[in-house]
């Protein structure tokens, strides 16, 4: 529990450590940015333990990870393309990515159930963050309806993925 | 084999007949729209056909929390039940458990 809520706390701080948290409103082609990375990391996430784990809840959550964000990220591809809005880097998504990173190289060195418990409760925390930097910054902030519109999807389907890795997690124990 | 085998066996293919062949059986309708289950109470009669009827670009599934049944839905499909039991049943989708609905299935 308490390795969970500090990697809850970490997340947390990954994002709120950034601009975003200075103040600064992000614009929609910086939001389009951010939401378009935080799915990418996901998969990328998703991708290494569909290679590294060999437990079947795991791999099943992997691959619903994969499957899910690639069709968000296809349609906010669809979306910008549309609006023609250039999705635009920003520190927010540098530091997303940033701690992805090292997150990734984290998750490589370890094996077997300890590596399967070390991805799922990430996935946790991760979606946690990711949820309410949509809820409390990115929803508010987006002024395009049709962005916001779909962030509010992109919310759903993450609360719906922190819920399913809460039930994976639980299984693990 | 005593009479009383033979009297449930009958009585059990003459009541299996009224299920597979009801009077004036329903489709009825339920979307998956943007992780909701629209409408997400439904009354129905065993007998009748659920359509789940998925418009998001993401799978579901509807699945029964007392195992009963557990629908595949890919995405921008149309996937259909015939219900053959009656009950109350909460279901939800698997890979996104915060949608949640609920059939309500009388004789």
């Amino acid at each position: 529990m308490f390795v969970r809520l500090s990697a809850a706390i970490a997340a947390a701080a990954l994002l709120s450590g950034s601009a975003l948290a200075q103040g600064a409103k992000p614009t929609d082609p910086q939001i389009a940015h951010i939401a378009y990375t935080a799915g990418v990391i996901d998969v990328t996430a998703a991708k290494q333990a569909l290679k590294k784990s060999r437990n079947k809840d795991v791999k099943a959550f992997a691959t619903d990870m994969v499957r899910d964000h690639e069709a968000v990220n296809k349609q906010a591809l669809a979306l910008v393309k549309k609006l023609k809005v250039t999705p635009e880097d920003n520190d927010t998504s540098r530091s997303l990515s940033k701690n992805a990173a090292a997150k990734l190289t984290e998750l490589s060195k370890l094996k077997g159930a300890a590596f399967d418990k070390a991805y799922v409760d990430n996935e946790v925390a991760y979606h946690k963050a990711v949820d309410s930097a949509l809820e409390t910054l990115l929803i508010p902030s987006a002024s395009n309806a049709e962005l916001k519109s779909l962030l509010q999807t992109g919310l759903k389907i993450f609360q719906g993925h922190e819920q399913h890795a809460e039930h994976v997690a639980s299984e693990l124990k | 084999m005593k009479p009383g085998g033979y009297f449930s066996i009958v009585a059990a293919s003459i009541s299996a007949l009224g299920i597979t062949v009801p009077a004036h059986a329903a489709a009825i309708q339920i979307s998956m729209q943007n992780l909701v289950f629209a409408p997400a109470e439904v009354t129905a009669k065993i007998g009748d056909t659920i359509e789940w009827v998925n418009k998001d670009v993401f799978a579901h599934t509807a699945t029964a929390k007392n195992g009963e049944w557990d629908v595949m839905l890919p995405p921008k499909k149309t996937v259909t039940l015939v219900l053959k039991k009656a009950g109350a049943i909460d279901y939800y989708c698997r890979f996104h458990p915060n949608m949640k609905a609920r059939l309500t299935i009388t004789p």
